[in-house]
């Protein structure tokens, strides 16, 4: 399809701007203009309309279609979430007007809003307090393992070591080093997270390790089932553990990580509480903390004045500082904090057990199909699946998307050989996944049958697979380079 | 059960076809110890409750005055069109186009974004967003300390002072200097940000318009960065951007932006965009998602997500940045709100808000005591002397129904009795005489 650009006529306008301003030259040196205007697209507001919403119809989306997308959470975003963030008392509203002098009056129902949101995460996850001010996950992760460092500086020592599974996600050990800390690669055992190797990486660097990032269901959908003796491991010598909250989507209501013993947890408010993913972000990643972390947190926090008012508090001497510029994606908080109300204590646990009931079903009717490594064990929310031998992962997901199904993640995690990971959420019916049974048994024997034709796929979709050696070579990153 | 669509009859079946008897069953290797001591959580609510809690909240915030309060983050009219667009469920249910052949439409958007960014500053490249205007300045910085394998980082004081305390957190366990430049005035002190720059520096970072409303050239600085094997890394307003000398004419290495002002409404601080444009030959540090063209095994053109081996995923600790899930969609509403404006439109806005900020500057330069803070070239916000503490002045404005602006006296001591005004198109000179008559009565 035509970019936006190759559609554009010259002189056409969507939007004809009626000022009687003088142009720029009148008001400004010459040296400090721009030469010629933007080359921005010219079109008529039906151009643009049926341009991108041409583009849209060549996605896949949750809304249209099953997207079993493994460690991404992909569930139903429910509709009236997004009327609630578009209030204009909502939108309207500058974030600096709360800074003001006298402002926070201004701004009573945002406050508020932020509160309610922050006890509610406190009572769901068992932390002592919640910040907004990370904008993703790996954000998150990056201000956790900030607080971290911050909370070891404050004891008057420097810790360089960060233990992180080699099962993790890849933005673990990113961020971990993005904070100063140098990665210490733990290796799993039988799919779980190994108290020999912990209690050996903590000898081996004595007083240097400050902390653990753990995933919990990790991200082989496995319970961590050694978690106590590695939280009594790490706290023995006053290192850290971190909950990355990537799966949390699978023990809400069942574990509190808080009560588990994790000293710091990021939520991806994307995933666990319906907040859509909009094709890569925005995305919001609170970050929780226990009591030894409260007063490192970054500034402001949100409070509750005794006349029941709220407020904004900078009187944080111990904290690390600002992640964002405000109060994080306010936006997209609102739209978690519409969902658990929606849902309350008894609705977020049950969609925990629904994740867990539809992905052990899943499990369950794909074991003669896939090969599946800790079959006998219950999986959590999502679980890992080889490709049987012969056939190749990327060729199954290619040939699901075929089917109109998106693929599950494919070679995450590292560690599984030709891994596919279907994670298919509570919000799917039975129906659903025994289509997808139904097509992955299908395409594993056609794939047995004629292998070359299964490289084929997909053949009806908008463009078939695409030549990603030659984009990394030849770099056509914009219209203008060719 | 809200969200859930299973029947008894189905859970029984999908339990029994499992092997277990009951959901709690499928939790049994969480150890009892483990299990939440506490869980107190409210009763579910329909959801006309929800939403009528949610509007009363909504409704306790107070956005009907007249504002002139900006500060890098402006209200800007959006045109409808933008939400009903950005609105669809096949851009915002989507995830992160991994899976390119069902993803062509996220795909070409954000590659059609990345050309409009880059257009705007006249760099060759652009990135597919990151979190926001501070975590691009940061990125941006990273870059050049990857780059050029040295750690000294010359900071104008004038560059957004919420951006540069982002700067300070995201550093402060990287061993990095970073020198801050004092401005004069509000005016960015180009001589001494100059003598600041020399070879042990990784990259000198300034914004135009800086935080006080000033228009500047930063050429001469660049090329000296450049002859100090230093990155010259520039902030930019983009709405302005349309008129002004642009990051390339200027030999910028690195430009960012806070992209708020392309079509997300201002919602209490986020979700915001952050803007990166660099040249071609700094590609290889670039953080986040890059869409390039390419062709398909028929030769039909496509895009897909490239240079992946950056990122975190791949590279994991040595990736150029842990930056993963970024702000697609808000990328998607500027992309569709500079198509609706064109060049046309996003000259002219920026023209009639420029128009807009001279006339403030006239009515109220003509109040007792009130004067500009320095007689540098403006563009649509400006910084005004006032005779008495500006943060008292803007509190009871504000009980007067106007907010004339942002007071300085807590991001730049010593300049408590300075105001920091914008004007956009969402103002009109009916409310700058309006707001002259509550200063007017104030001062």
């Amino acid at each position: 399809m035509k970019t936006i650009f190759a559609a554009s006529v010259p002189g056409r306008t969507a939007c004809r701007v009626v000022s009687d301003a003088p142009g720029a030259a009148a008001m400004l040196p010459a040296g400090l203009l721009r030469r010629t205007p933007p080359r921005l697209p010219e079109c008529s507001e039906l151009d643009v309309v049926r341009h991108f919403t041409r583009l849209s119809q060549m996605n896949y989306s949750v809304d249209a279609n099953f997207y079993p997308l493994g460690s991404c959470t992909m569930k139903y975003n429910p509709k009236f979430t997004e009327y609630v963030a578009a209030l204009p008392g909502f939108v309207r509203l500058h974030p600096l007007v709360a800074q003001l002098e006298g402002g926070a009056e201004e701004a009573q129902g945002a406050l508020h809003c932020l509160y309610e949101t922050e006890q509610l995460l406190c009572e769901l996850t068992g932390m002592r307090a919640f910040t907004f001010q990370p904008m993703a996950g790996a954000n998150g992760e990056f201000t956790g393992v900030s607080l971290i460092a911050a909370y070891h500086r404050a004891k008057g020592r420097q810790r360089q070591i960060m233990l992180i599974p080699d099962a993790a996600h890849g933005t673990n050990p990113a961020s971990a080093s993005l904070a100063g800390f140098t990665v210490c690669n733990l290796e799993s055992r039988d799919g779980m997270v190994d108290p020999e190797a912990v209690a050996n990486a903590i000898q081996q660097h004595s007083d240097n390790v400050a902390g653990l990032m753990m995933t919990c269901p990790n991200t082989l959908g496995l319970m961590e089932t050694h978690l106590p003796r590695i939280v009594e491991a790490l706290h023995a010598v006053d290192a850290l553990l971190y909950y990355d909250g990537a799966n949390m989507n699978a023990i809400m209501g069942k574990l509190r990580v808080g009560d588990a013993g994790f000293d710091v947890v990021h939520l991806n408010v994307h995933k666990t509480f319906g907040t859509p993913h909009g094709g890569g972000g925005p995305g919001a990643g609170p970050v929780g903390v226990s009591e030894r972390l409260l007063p490192f947190l970054p500034a402001p926090r949100v409070v509750r004045r005794q006349d029941g008012s709220f407020a904004l508090n900078y009187d944080l001497p111990q904290s690390v500082g600002h992640i964002g510029p405000f109060y994080g994606s306010f936006g997209v908080i609102i739209k978690a904090l519409a969902y658990m109300l929606r849902l309350g204590g008894e609705g977020l646990a049950r969609a925990s057990e629904y994740a867990v009931l539809n992905a052990n079903y899943l499990k369950k009717r794909l074991e003669d199909v896939l090969e599946i490594p800790f079959r006998q064990r219950h999986c959590a929310h999502e679980f890992v699946a080889s490709a049987p031998e012969g056939l190749r992962a990327l060729d199954i997901a290619k040939a699901l998307l075929e089917r109109g199904i998106h693929a599950p993640t494919i070679y995450f995690p590292l560690i599984v050989h030709e891994c596919l990971m279907p994670e298919p959420t509570e919000s799917e019916s039975k129906e659903t996944l025994d289509a997808f049974v139904d097509a992955v048994r299908d395409i594993v024997l056609s794939g047995r049958a004629e292998p070359e034709k299964l490289h084929e796929e997909p053949r009806h979709l908008p463009v078939r697979r695409l030549d990603e050696t030659a984009a990394a070579r030849h770099m056509v990153l914009t219209e203008d380079m060719t | 059960m809200p969200y859930i669509p299973h029947t008894p009859d189905e859970l029984q079946h999908m339990l029994s076809v499992i092997g277990v008897r009951s959901l709690d069953d499928l939790f049994a290797d969480i150890p009892a110890s483990m299990r939440p001591k506490h869980y107190d959580l409210p009763q579910g609510s329909s959801e006309a409750a929800v939403c009528t809690h949610l509007e009363r909240l909504a409704a306790q915030n107070r956005v009907d005055g007249i504002s002139f309060l900006g500060a890098g983050y402006y209200a800007h009219d959006i045109p409808k069109a933008v939400d009903a667009l950005a609105g669809r469920s096949e851009f915002y249910t989507a995830y992160t186009p991994y899976q390119a052949e069902c993803s062509q439409g996220t795909l070409q958007a954000i590659f059609e974004f990345q050309t409009a960014v880059s257009r705007l500053m006249e760099m060759e490249c652009a990135n597919a967003s990151v979190y926001d205007g501070g975590s691009a300045l940061f990125e941006a910085a990273m870059m050049a300390v990857r780059s050029t394998r040295k750690r000294t980082l010359v900071l104008d004081a004038a560059v957004n002072p919420f951006w540069r305390a982002m700067l300070a957190t995201y550093t402060a366990n990287l061993g990095l200097t970073v020198r801050v430049v004092p401005h004069r005035d509000g005016v960015s002190d180009k001589e001494a940000l100059l003598a600041a720059v020399d070879n042990t520096c990784a990259a000198v970072l300034v914004q135009n318009p800086n935080f006080f409303g000033v228009v500047d050239d930063f050429t001469d600085l660049f090329a000296h960065a450049r002859s100090c094997k230093a990155f010259g890394i520039i902030s930019v307003y983009p709405v302005l951007q349309a008129v002004l000398k642009t990051p390339g004419e200027m030999g910028a290495d690195v430009a960012v932006a806070e992209g708020q002002s392309l079509g997300m409404p201002l919602s209490f601080g986020g979700p915001y965009l952050g803007l990166m444009a660099c040249r071609k030959e700094h590609i290889r540090q670039f953080p986040g998602r890059i869409v390039g063209r390419t062709t398909d095994v028929d030769g039909k053109t496509g895009y897909v997500l490239t240079l992946q081996a950056r990122e975190q995923h791949i590279r994991r600790a040595k990736a150029t940045s842990n930056i993963c899930s970024n702000q697609a969609l808000c990328a998607l509403r500027a992309l569709i709100h500079m198509s609706l404006l064109g060049p046309a439109g996003l000259v002219r806005t920026a023209e009639n808000n420029m128009a807009l900020a001279r006339y403030a500057v006239e009515r109220l330069t003509a109040l007792k005591g009130v004067a500009l803070c320095n007689s540098a070239p403006y563009g649509s916000e400006v910084t005004l002397r006032l005779p008495k503490p500006a943060a008292q002045v803007v509190r009871e404005a504000m009980a007067r129904g106007g907010t004339p602006g942002y007071p300085l006296g807590t991001a730049y001591p010593g300049m408590e009795n300075c105001l920091l005004l914008s004007c956009t198109e969402v103002n009109d000179r009916d409310q700058i005489d309006e707001l002259a008559a509550i200063l007017g009565g104030l001062l």
